[in-house]
């Protein structure tokens, strides 16, 4: 037949070769997976031991997070208050912010201003992280000290503000896209009613798009809960169980950084500490993740 | 006695370029239906979204040419329109419903909230009878704070129906109201359309022959960006003077 240009033993050859190929892939694949299980799997094993040392109560209620003193106290509130104060922070000035770029991009801006605009914002978050950290340190705690002279050298607000400005393109780029998938007659049907462009944007449109919108904030919450160089840097390095922003204080990602510099022996409650820090970081993003990437979904489903 | 409620004269119309609409002139009158048919891409459509400016979103959208409301005797092509006003006296019903994410309340409501109307017992009358006049109280008024996602999609253009009655508008535009719709929905919006000429007036784009024969009192076609032909629709369809009218109608294009 004009067609059949292999013979057996070639044909069989090629077949073998995609199959191998098929299983490459796969494996490739199946490696991030693995990394991914083997982490999760490293933080429970190392955190077992730990909790056989500290008791779970303590763990929750103690005010104290000295693990490294001699009277060691195994408080976490500290760290995670201390977590939850910058995070704050940089949510209440990057949600509001990055919101009203969205809108703007998404509902004012024309085609021209937005593809100029947008990478711009996105350079924000090209900037390294570090440089962020002693831009915080060393020029908004100053600034911020003319406003507020009690406030201390290393403090949460300066360090939540900067986060704050880092997470604004994230917010801004997700929740405009989530705000451009509304389709076009919901737009005219509320023009069409008489409404302004702004009664629009904020009635209908926003609404519209909410489950995206709350996908970016919650992706949002969970980058500024996991980021770690700014707040290791301008915040303090020591845990404070306090809610005043104006304060220095440490986060569970500023503890793991100082404790992996320093030199703890393997094995000790100390050095376990990382991994149980670790793991309870791992279980926040996680769960804001999962719960972001849930909202997202629902809302491509709202108008297919 | 028929009076006339708007006159459009001398209407041309440009995408940029590329001229949609040729020097149209057409009477619309009160308390009528008046249909516009013909082929897809014939500008019927463009002509209903120049009533109320819709056009000004887009930007190159060009108008040469009038659109006078009467009484008033005013042209709402005239750059000194505001847009947003002129919407709020002539409403839209659109090709497929297209209510907002809110409560079948806010959802009728909102073109009053939007004109800054807060009184709620204003609000109330308003909602229910333009629920009513739209055909849909009896089905939701015991549950008007469900979100309007919930009604059947005939519900659902009934409810922007009704959203664009609530302001009481003079003239209600319908952009292939059922092309989304079965037939029971269908027969349900072409019977309101019958009753909403007795306190509107109505103008119809339809895909649908039958359907501009069934509801309107008036049936203009337009063929490539051309009136060919503007006629009560009695006459229109049963005895067009115009060959290519006669063509289309009887199915021999379109």
């Amino acid at each position: 037949m004009k067609f059949q240009t292999f013979n057996k033993n070639s044909k069989k050859l090629l077949c073998f070769k995609e199959r191998l190929i098929e299983v490459g892939l796969f494996l490739c694949a199946f490696l991030s997976i693995l990394i991914t299980l083997g982490i999760v799997f490293i933080l429970i094993s190392e955190s077992i031991p730990f909790f056989r040392e500290v008791s779970i109560r303590d763990f929750l209620t103690d005010p104290q997070w000295t693990p490294l003193f001699f009277d060691a106290h195994y408080g976490i509130a500290s760290l995670i208050l201390g977590t939850m104060v910058t995070t704050f922070v940089a949510l209440s000035f990057a949600i509001p912010l990055g919101s009203i770029i969205a809108i703007y991009l998404s509902e004012y801006a024309s085609h021209h201003v937005r593809e100029t605009i947008k990478p711009i914002l996105e350079l924000l978050s090209a900037v390294p992280t570090v440089v962020y950290g002693y831009f915080a340190l060393l020029f908004v705690t100053p600034l911020l000290q003319k406003i507020f002279p009690e406030l201390s050298g290393f403090n949460m607000l300066s360090a939540g503000f900067v986060m704050g400005i880092m997470i604004v393109p994230y917010v801004s780029s997700l929740c405009e896209d989530a705000m451009r998938a509304v389709p076009m007659y919901m737009r005219e049907g509320s023009l069409a009613m008489g409404a302004t462009k702004l009664q629009t944007s904020l009635r209908v449109i926003f609404p519209s798009a909410i489950s995206g919108i709350v996908a970016a904030y919650i992706l949002a919450l969970s980058r500024a809960v996991g980021e770690t160089m700014i707040v290791a840097i301008a915040a303090g390095m020591q845990p404070n169980l306090t809610l005043d922003p104006r304060e220095p204080a440490q986060t569970l990602t500023a503890y793991i950084v100082q404790v992996s510099l320093g030199d703890l022996p393997h094995g000790t409650v100390g050095y376990q500490t990382i991994f149980v820090c670790g793991l309870i970081l791992f279980l926040m993003t996680f769960v804001f993740n999962i719960f972001g990437h849930v909202m997202k979904k629902l809302t491509r489903e709202v108008y297919e | 006695m028929v009076n006339e409620r708007a006159i459009i004269k001398n209407l041309n119309f440009y995408y940029g370029e590329t001229q949609v609409l040729q020097n149209i002139s057409l009477p619309i009158f009160k308390n009528k239906v008046t249909a516009m048919i013909g082929p897809s891409g014939c500008g019927k459509t463009t002509l209903l979204r120049c009533f109320n400016r819709m056009h000004d979103l887009y930007p190159g959208n060009r108008y040469e040419g009038e659109i006078i409301l009467l009484p008033e005797n005013q042209n709402i092509l005239h750059k000194n329109v505001d847009p947003i006003e002129l919407r709020m006296r002539i409403s839209m019903v659109f090709q497929k419903p297209n209510p907002f994410p809110k409560s079948i309340y806010e959802n009728v409501a909102y073109g009053l909230r939007i004109r800054g109307v807060k009184k709620r017992s204003f609000l109330d009358d308003q909602v229910e009878e333009a629920l009513k006049n739209a055909a849909l109280w009896d089905e939701v008024k015991d549950r008007l704070s469900d979100l309007a996602f919930q009604l059947s999609g005939g519900q659902q253009q009934r409810l922007c129906i009704a959203r664009a009655l609530a302001v009481d508008p003079d003239i209600v535009l319908f952009d292939e109201p059922t092309s989304a719709l079965d037939p029971i929905a269908t027969q349900k919006i072409e019977e309101l359309i019958q009753v909403l000429k007795e306190r509107y007036t109505v103008i119809i784009v339809t895909h649908n022959m039958q359907q501009a024969a069934r509801v309107s009192d008036y049936t203009a076609f337009f063929y490539l960006g051309e009136l060919v032909e503007f006629e009560t629709t009695n006459i229109l369809f049963t005895n067009p003077k115009v060959k290519k009218t006669e063509d289309y109608i009887t199915g021999r294009f379109g």
